[in-house]
């Protein structure tokens, strides 16, 4: 289904900020953000050809990149998918990076404590346990922006700071591995493993990954939450009178897309490095607001676009490897993603306006 | 370490005065978003802005050997950002929320990418002198008051001389009631004759140019280093804070003073070892504190009424 019957359906006309998300041009903006990346490498004096050939090369030129590139990709599309959801409500979460962290920290917690469940019990537990880690530090914010009129911008950000001070502490003292040196906890039991697809390192996230985009899809086409969804991100007065309870709808839109973000953060810790670490996020949470951004609000739109910038990173590596370029130059070129999606649709939006 | 030494003179004149100087980056960012969202642009790009302010201000004292134009080469830097959210914000009038937080990802991956290139990855980065200690004359030797408000760098003087310029420019003189007419009804201001996108991308660019001052306040004059994600979060606790402050610079200097304070007891208890308290609980402090402070103070009712609204004109 297209973006533009699926708003139709609604009745309701999006708001200019709404169709600004859904009609720029992200292939567009991805070759300019490219070619103004190029400008950046070759004003620091290096050849932008031999810097972005060692970068597809990095991501594109073997089956291990591409396995490396897939798995990066996982947490990235897990959160962008729940942020897709906020973002078609105007609920800005940028506090993924925290509702990971307790997601990462609520699971660790889970499987040292439940060292003897058999392996299915362990998944199913790792992977609710998980969600509700992420989904209670969502909670937080959302109550307070439902309840309070707190800006959940300014909250859900601030709360990601507590999240990780409350990780670190928790690997340097209560949680951390005797044996070591290192702030870590101990190493999971085996059956807290996630399952890889047999002849592969691709664990079950991929998959998880992979059946979350069509099951979204679901929720935001076919289902009332969906509809509701997309009344209060066009217009949250005409949901006011519609009948929609408003600071209900901001919770369970907060507690999905915390969830999410705590799955993803379970998925590291289970399927990665089979432990609770201090660093356990390089930021997805925030590379994942680019992702949905990026991906147009659309899940499928999110698949591609977190495979893109996890080969981005992926490809960034060999790139410092190769010519010495620092991996920092991913973080710019992203941001020049969004920037020309939004550019592209004013001017769209201009055109329009004088030919119209 | 004891509660009793917490509780003499020395430490508490010594945390009030640290409080004071940890204040002001946010002091400054707070102060620029004040008069940018008086407007009715909505800048949640500062975390970025600041960033870049502080790696080209580390990088200007650097090369240079002067504290003061680090300072204003992180001026320069801010207004570099501001011009673009200025852009994209009034003239391309797209979403503010999003065009901020490409600006944050923008500010901070350049700073990032562009110090490591220049000054590489070290084990010992390098230090710059910093702005020396200005004592006002006899105000500086009165006793206590002295060394809590006269012992400073001039870029802390400064910022107090701000938070007043500010306000009276704001609230003392035609152009700060244009600026405000803009933010609140910006067609009404149009029918007046005013330029409202003229003054919002002037507030633009001079909002950000105070987050990039802030930046360069942070590296220059109190680390005197550039090391990533040195901002940590300021520039998201200085929007709080505009909240709390109600868009108004006299409650904003009790705000970001309190934050100071909040961050100097943080550093002085981490550094006496306080071992009552594990030192990421303090780490937290700042952040839980300003989450409360902004419950506290804020209520969307005291936003300008056209703040993060593009202006059509009909």
């Amino acid at each position: 289904m297209t973006q533009r019957a699926a708003l139709s359906t609604t009745g309701q006309r999006p708001s200019t900020a709404m169709s600004l998300l859904l009609k720029g041009s992200p292939i567009l903006a991805v070759i300019l953000a490219l070619l103004l990346g190029a400008l950046i490498i070759a004003a620091v004096g290096v050849s932008p050809l031999a810097a972005y050939q060692a970068m597809v090369k990095g991501a594109f030129g073997s089956p291990r990149a591409l396995t490396q590139a897939s798995l990066r990709a996982v947490p990235l599309l897990l959160i962008s998918l729940g942020l897709v959801l906020a973002f078609r409500s105007r609920i800005w979460n940028i506090g993924a990076e925290g509702q990971l962290y307790m997601g990462a920290w609520a699971a660790a917690l889970f499987a040292l404590s439940f060292p003897d469940l058999p392996p299915a019990l362990m998944l199913m537990g790792l992977l609710l346990v998980g969600f509700a880690g992420g989904a209670l530090w969502g909670l937080v914010p959302a109550l307070l922006r439902a309840y309070l009129g707190a800006n959940e911008i300014v909250t859900s950000l601030l709360l990601n700071y507590v999240a990780i001070f409350w990780v670190s502490y928790q690997v340097r003292l209560p949680m951390k591995d005797p044996t070591s040196f290192l702030p870590q906890s101990a190493v999971l039991p085996a059956s807290a493993s996630l399952p890889v697809l047999p002849g592969t390192r691709l664990h079950m996230g991929v998959i998880l990954g992979l059946i979350l985009v069509p099951a979204i899809a679901f929720i935001l086409w076919k289902t009332p939450l969906g509809y509701r969804l997309r009344v209060v991100g066009s217009n949250p007065n005409a949901a006011r009178f519609a009948g929609i309870n408003v600071p209900l709808h901001i919770i369970i839109v907060m507690v999905i897309s915390g969830g999410l973000a705590g799955i993803a953060g379970m998925i590291e810790v289970a399927g990665v490095h089979h432990r609770l670490i201090q660093d356990i996020s390089p930021g997805f949470g925030f590379t994942a607001i680019v992702v949905a951004l990026l991906g147009q609000l659309h899940p499928a739109g999110a698949l591609l676009a977190a495979y893109f910038f996890a080969s981005l990173v992926i490809g960034a590596d060999s790139m410092q490897r190769i010519v010495g370029l620092p991996v920092a130059l991913t973080e710019v070129i992203q941001a020049l993603v969004v920037l020309f999606v939004l550019a592209s649709e004013a001017f769209r939006r201009r055109v329009r306006r004088v030919v119209g | 370490m004891s509660w009793d030494s917490l509780l003499q003179t020395a430490f508490i004149i010594s945390l009030i005065t640290s409080g004071i100087r940890l204040a002001v980056p946010v002091l400054l960012a707070v102060l620029g978003e004040i008069i940018t969202e008086r407007a009715g642009v909505q800048n949640l790009g500062l975390e970025g802005i600041m960033a870049l302010g502080a790696f080209a201000g580390f990088a200007a004292a650097f090369t240079t050997g002067s504290g003061i134009i680090g300072l204003l080469a992180g001026v320069l830097a801010g207004m570099l950002l501001g011009l673009l959210m200025g852009y994209f914000a009034v003239t391309l009038k797209v979403n503010q929320v999003i065009a901020g937080i490409s600006l944050v990802l923008l500010g901070q991956g350049s700073a990032n990418f562009f110090y490591r290139q220049i000054f590489g990855v070290s084990q010992r980065p390098p230090r710059i002198a910093g702005l020396p200690e200005v004592p006002i004359p006899f105000l500086a030797d009165i006793p206590y008051l002295g060394g809590i408000l006269f012992r400073h760098n001039i870029a802390v003087y400064f910022t107090v001389l701000l938070v007043v310029i500010v306000w009276v420019l704001l609230f003392g003189t035609t152009w700060g009631l244009k600026v405000r007419a803009v933010g609140e009804h910006p067609s009404a201001a149009d029918t007046s004759g005013v330029d409202v996108a003229g003054i919002r991308y002037a507030c633009t660019i001079l909002g950000a140019a105070f987050a990039g001052l802030g930046g360069a306040v942070l590296s220059v004059a109190q680390m005197k280093l550039f090391t990533e994600n040195m901002v940590a979060g300021r520039g998201w606790i200085a929007i709080a804070l505009v909240i709390f402050s109600r868009w108004h610079p006299g409650l904003a200097l009790a705000g970001a003073v309190l934050f100071g304070l909040a961050d100097a007891l943080q550093f002085r208890f981490q550094a006496l070892g306080f071992e009552a308290v594990p030192y990421e609980f303090l780490l937290m402090l700042p952040y839980i504190l300003t989450i409360v402070v902004l419950l506290a103070g804020g209520r969307r009712g005291a936003a300008p009424a056209a703040l993060g609204i593009p202006y059509e004109k009909e």
